[in-house]
């Protein structure tokens, strides 16, 4: 255990990581998803049905097969993710990898989450709106969006919550993020092996706590008399 | 119920609107066309297309590898852990809502700490513990990671599932002179037995999905024989699409089966179905 406490900088730089991967993937996962999400709902239906074959498809896909697909195929037809470089930020294609995949799997649950958002809307509600005289996008700003948005929040959060779960299988496509560093901790030490493995799994338990905690707090500013 | 969302966006199309979908539609498809084409020409450009590559997946010696090591080995992976995670739920889902505070807290504590924690993480773990340097088979640790962690979100489930049910039906089973025991056995868990079967049914799923981490500590299954087809035949490209298709076609198959069995043995009631199994991820 010695070894975990004279490293202790490796660990917080592990859960930084992990940490940034899900932020990151996360913001990308609800930016795609709510375009697929546009997609399936909307009235071109081509469109609609290449939301639907997409998450058809994505989510039951598993995530490592899904990691295998961006950091082993994809380089072996010239569509691998190279090291980016924007301004400042120097993002190493390992990540990049990473981050790809977690977002185009997350995505199709963000879309499925935002799509329940929306088909919780009464239609009664958008009926009175107009007979009220409101035009199109007074009845979607006013009064469809705001309670879709409402209805997607907890789904939403629990897709969060599984990724932030989920940034630890880039630890076997090598990003040194929390599990991959408990698995090097536990290989130099045997004898701690229950402490690291308690350590490092209270780590995800208070991200994960602090997402829901965030979310519950989103939930009841966001809540309405009905 | 596509219909029922579609009018609370937009009113019904009139012939203007519906030409004007018409023609995105066409620029659309075009353009979903276009990206297929170009992924074939990379394909073929970087000759993935070539015959030598996919003959693998039409030999019968290596079908009966990919289907006994593979697909065979997954499966029994997924359906005794699910089986021992269903238990588990059960005792678990139940005794989070024990009188006993001693029964009530350690349930508690358990789900709570296996839904947080990393699939990935429990599995290395109990694989370092029990399989590495001649314990138990890798298959077993990774049997036992997938019970654990299914077994607490199942609780959550079965829990929530015997709430949902009206209070009526305890008061009822309480004034007949039934015991706490008999009220849960008899008379809420067969009852909440049918409101909680398609989130079991998306939990199989997410079940069968997690055993291909089983990669990480070598455990049999199909992303192992996978690897090692990639590795003897180098058309890393082909087995992973491959992979991927024998992982869809497994979960369509399994949530295809579990509704026909649900609408042939439980009858309707679909309503809440699809809002529940989209919380698994």
């Amino acid at each position: 255990m010695d070894a975990v406490w004279s490293n202790f900088d490796l660990v917080l730089k592990a859960f930084w990581l992990t940490i940034l991967l899900f932020v990151v993937s996360g913001l990308l996962s609800l930016l795609l998803g709510t375009l697929l999400a546009a997609m399936r709902v909307g009235p071109v239906p081509v469109l609609s049905r290449a939301g639907a074959a997409y998450v058809l498809l994505v989510r039951n896909t598993p995530l490592l097969v899904m990691f295998i697909l961006v950091t082993v195929a994809l380089p072996d037809i010239d569509w691998g993710i190279p090291d980016l470089h924007l301004g400042p930020l120097e993002v190493s294609n390992y990540f990049a990898q990473g981050l790809v995949a977690l977002s185009v799997y997350t995505s199709s649950f963000v879309c499925e989450a935002v799509r329940s958002g929306i088909n919780a809307v009464p239609l009664g509600q958008a009926e009175a709106a107009r007979s009220v005289g409101m035009d199109f996008g007074q009845v979607m700003r006013s009064v469809v969006l705001p309670q879709a948005f409402r209805a997607s929040i907890p789904p939403l959060a629990s897709v969060q919550i599984a990724l932030v779960k989920n940034t630890s299988v880039a630890a076997v496509f090598g990003i040194a993020e929390a599990t991959f560093r408990m698995r090097y901790f536990t290989n130099n030490d045997v004898s701690a092996r229950n402490q690291i493995f308690l350590m490092f799994a209270i780590g995800y338990v208070i991200i994960v706590e602090m997402v829901s905690f965030g979310s519950n707090r989103l939930e009841r500013r966001v809540r309405t008399a009905r | 119920m596509s219909n029922r969302s579609a009018t609370v966006l937009y009113d019904a199309p009139g012939p203007k609107a519906l030409r004007r979908y018409r023609a995105y539609s066409l620029v659309s498809a075009l353009l979903l066309l276009g990206l297929v084409a170009l992924f074939l020409l990379q394909m073929s450009r970087t000759h993935q297309l070539e015959y030598a590559k996919w003959e693998y997946f039409v030999t019968p010696k290596y079908l009966r590898i990919i289907l006994v090591d593979g697909i065979l080995n997954t499966v029994k992976a997924a359906v005794i852990a699910i089986l021992v995670a269903l238990a588990l739920g059960v005792v678990l889902g139940v005794g989070k809502l024990a009188d006993r505070s001693w029964v009530r807290w350690p349930a508690w504590l358990f789900v709570e700490f296996f839904r947080a924690v990393p699939l990935l993480l429990l599995i290395i773990y109990i694989a370092y513990s029990i399989s590495y340097g001649g314990g138990v088979a890798y298959i077993w640790s990774l049997v036992l990671g997938l019970a654990l962690y299914n077994g607490a979100v199942l609780a959550e489930i079965v829990r929530a599932g015997i709430e949902s049910l009206p209070t009526g039906q305890a008061e009822a089973a309480y004034a007949i002179g039934m015991t706490k025991g008999q009220v849960t056995r008899i008379v809420l868990l067969p009852q909440a037995v049918k409101v909680m079967l398609p989130a079991m049914i998306s939990q199989f799923v997410v079940c069968l999905k997690d055993t291909s981490l089983g990669y990480a500590i070598l455990a049999p299954g199909i992303t192992i024989v996978f690897k090692q087809i990639a590795q003897e035949g180098r058309n890393q490209v082909q087995s992973a699409l491959v992979m991927a298709a024998i992982y869809i076609f497994l979960n369509v198959l399994v949530v295809a089966v579990a509704h026909w069995a649900q609408r042939r043995y439980v009858g309707e009631g679909d309503t809440g179905a699809a809002a529940a199994a989209d919380e698994a991820v």
